[in-house]
């Protein structure tokens, strides 16, 4: 059976009907005023699990995030942690912690007193207090700095005090808001891996909160995908990316060409759409909508190929076009082909060897075709 | 330094000496020989010796000092509440009003903030003294400490106090170890403000007195019209210099401290 991407590890707990959630999310609203933030939200996040809400700002996933760490109270539903409902106990006195997006550290402390600072709410005994900040200091590489003060660190280095001030309590769940949002790309991307290794290592549930896809693609075992308080798909990276369940996610994520026809013929596990402009596309899609049905079918750039000569299964699946951009982006090339009816189609392709005889340029006719697994059928 | 242009340094001249003339004269004249304030008879300190021997003068400036520090005191923990409750509190009903009420005695003529607490303190029949004093100065100092901290909280990073409760501090400890330390700088200085306030009011310090409690500035004003005499600009003197000991030290410790914090960033970035 084909997979959709490559998974992490056989870790999937979401699809094993016998385990049970680790924070339940139930019918959670958050109205600011007469703003919804959050609108009726239901999610199960299991242990162990790297899960991002992932959305473009005022999505509704800080929000989300902050109900979870106990700054804001639903205005209805409840969330259930580890059995326990969460209504009414302060951030105080809940079993997570977060880290913020500024860090928030204490500015007035030291590095090794910032990290102390959780356990001696605690009331941990003194030679513990030290022997926990001790290897939090080691684990985010970070021993040299404890005497220093936030505003001596670097950027990079405020961002590991503050991971490491957020894991020193061992809390059931860390909530992460924008973990890497205030470090330069490099740095981001090698934090990222750091991140993801941590997780493992200690065996933490992590809920991060990002507006970047990337990020969240990277590490994040599901993601949630957010857009006006309400969670559009939840799935792994390689599902949201390949089987986006609707027009919003397939755009929201990466870049997608969508076609829009009616269905013409259904036929089993295929539908034929009529594109216009004698442009009939061929799909596989589980679904049987009825003949004349609307359907759209989203294609993502690097599945369409650009040649010369017409692809042997043209027009279907295939239309002609002239080469109207070119983007050189050095491990691979995006082209913008455009149709004689105006649509411009994007494709890409990887630059596998270093040169290339007579590459495509400009004002040059292709055709652009695609297989009847490389895209999928939108219902919406 | 380029522009040394004669404009330039008649605008010197002239804006120093009409600020600082009338008391370099004061200073001048406090060691003064003669008893006559105008006529310069040769260099003495004696007035300065005589100053502690004045009973009156020296009763004066304790009650003052008490004065300042108490009502200081009370209206920096007051200021300070009224602040945090105007920046937090952003949707509390008449919001409004409470602000506008807390910032009116920053423009009140202090004719008529004096009035009416002498008018308060005669209808429910509060005996005139220290204490009353020291109350009109706790009203009238406490909106100069709340502007201050005020704007302290406003540039103040609120997601520290959550971090404190995230990592499992109740709202009082976070208070305490988190928001009064990062804010006590402003704190400080708004005590230091109303401490000065304090000590300088004459007005409402007039109203609101009665027998036995004289602070210094209405002592030296009921002095000077019996005619100035070298005592008054001899302690006058010892005014400017306290004043001017604590504004000196007060920016060159906030000089050094950001210069310190300056070097610290770019030594942080530089790696």
């Amino acid at each position: 059976m084909k997979s959709l991407g490559s998974i992490r590890r056989s870790f999937a707990p979401w699809a094993d009907p016998a385990s049970k959630p680790f924070i339940s999310v139930k019918n959670v609203t958050k109205r600011f005023g007469d703003f919804t933030a959050v609108d009726d939200l239901s999610l199960d996040i299991y242990t162990r699990e790297f899960f991002a809400l992932l959305g473009a700002s005022g999505c509704g996933k800080s929000t989300l995030l902050r109900m979870l760490a106990g700054f804001e109270q639903p205005t209805s539903g409840e969330i259930i942690l580890d059995g326990q409902s969460l209504a009414g106990i302060p951030p105080y006195r809940r079993p997570v912690n977060m880290m913020f997006q500024s860090y928030a550290l204490f500015p007035h402390m030291t590095v090794e007193t910032n990290i102390a600072f959780g356990l001696k709410q605690d009331g941990m005994p003194k030679a513990d207090i030290a022997e926990r900040v001790g290897q939090m200091l080691k684990l985010v590489k970070l021993e040299k700095f404890a005497k220093r003060k936030p505003h001596q660190l670097s950027g990079g280095q405020r961002q590991r005090v503050a991971l490491a001030r957020s894991l020193a309590k061992r809390p059931k769940v860390l909530l992460l808001d924008e973990p890497l949002g205030a470090l330069d790309k490099k740095l981001r991307e090698e934090t990222q891996f750091e991140l993801m290794d941590l997780q493992q290592e200690l065996g933490l549930t992590f809920v991060v909160v990002t507006h970047d896809q990337e990020e969240a693609m990277t590490m994040a075992d599901r993601i949630a995908v957010m857009s006006h308080g309400k969670v559009v798909q939840v799935a792994t990276p390689a599902e949201i990316y390949e089987a986006p369940n609707s027009r919003f996610v397939a755009d929201f994520i990466g870049d997608v060409n969508i076609f829009d026809g009616t269905v013409s013929a259904v036929e089993n596990g295929y539908l034929r759409i009529e594109t216009g402009n004698g442009f009939p596309i061929r799909m596989a899609s589980p679904d049987k909508p009825s003949v004349g049905a609307k359907a759209a079918v989203a294609i993502r750039p690097e599945k369409i190929r650009v040649s010369r000569q017409p692809p042997a299964h043209a027009p279907l699946n295939a239309v002609e076009g002239e080469i109207w951009d070119v983007g050189y982006l050095g491990d691979m090339t995006v082209f913008h082909v455009r149709l004689k009816d105006g649509r411009v189609v994007k494709a890409s392709s990887l630059n596998a060897v270093r040169a290339v005889e007579d590459p495509f340029g400009y004002d040059q006719q292709v055709w652009i075709s695609f297989g009847e697994d490389a895209g999928v059928v939108l219902k919406d | 330094m380029g522009n040394w242009s004669r404009f330039n340094i008649a605008s010197i001249v002239l804006g120093f000496g009409f600020l600082y003339l009338p008391i370099v004269l004061l200073v001048i004249f406090s060691f003064n020989e003669s008893k006559l304030v105008t006529v310069w008879a040769g260099f003495s300190t004696k007035w300065y010796a005589q100053l502690w021997h004045n009973q009156a003068l020296l009763d004066a400036a304790w009650v003052t000092i008490r004065v300042a520090l108490i009502s200081a005191t009370c209206a920096t923990v007051l200021g300070t509440l009224a602040a945090l409750a105007l920046v937090r509190y952003t949707r509390f009903r008449g919001r409004m009003l409470f602000s506008g009420m807390v910032y009116a005695p920053l423009v009140m003529p202090e004719v008529i903030t004096g009035l009416s607490l002498l008018l308060l303190f005669v209808a429910i029949g509060l005996d005139r003294g220290f204490w009353t004093i020291t109350l009109a100065h706790i009203t009238f100092t406490m909106c100069f400490v709340a502007v201050v901290v005020q704007s302290r909280l406003l540039s103040f990073d609120q997601s520290i106090e959550e971090a404190a409760l995230d990592l499992g501090a109740t709202p009082v400890r976070t208070f305490f170890a988190i928001t009064l330390p990062v804010i006590a700088p402003a704190v400080f200085s708004g005590w230091v403000l109303a401490f000065t306030l304090s000590l300088d009011d004459l007005v409402i310090s007039s109203f609101t007195t009665g027998p036995g409690a004289t602070t210094l500035p209405m002592k030296i004003y009921s002095q000077v019209r019996l005619g100035v005499t070298p005592e008054i600009n001899a302690i006058c003197t010892i005014l400017i210099g306290i004043v001017a000991i604590g504004v000196v030290v007060a920016s060159v410790v906030t000089k050094q401290r950001e210069a310190q914090r300056e070097r610290d960033e770019r030594a942080a970035f530089a790696q």
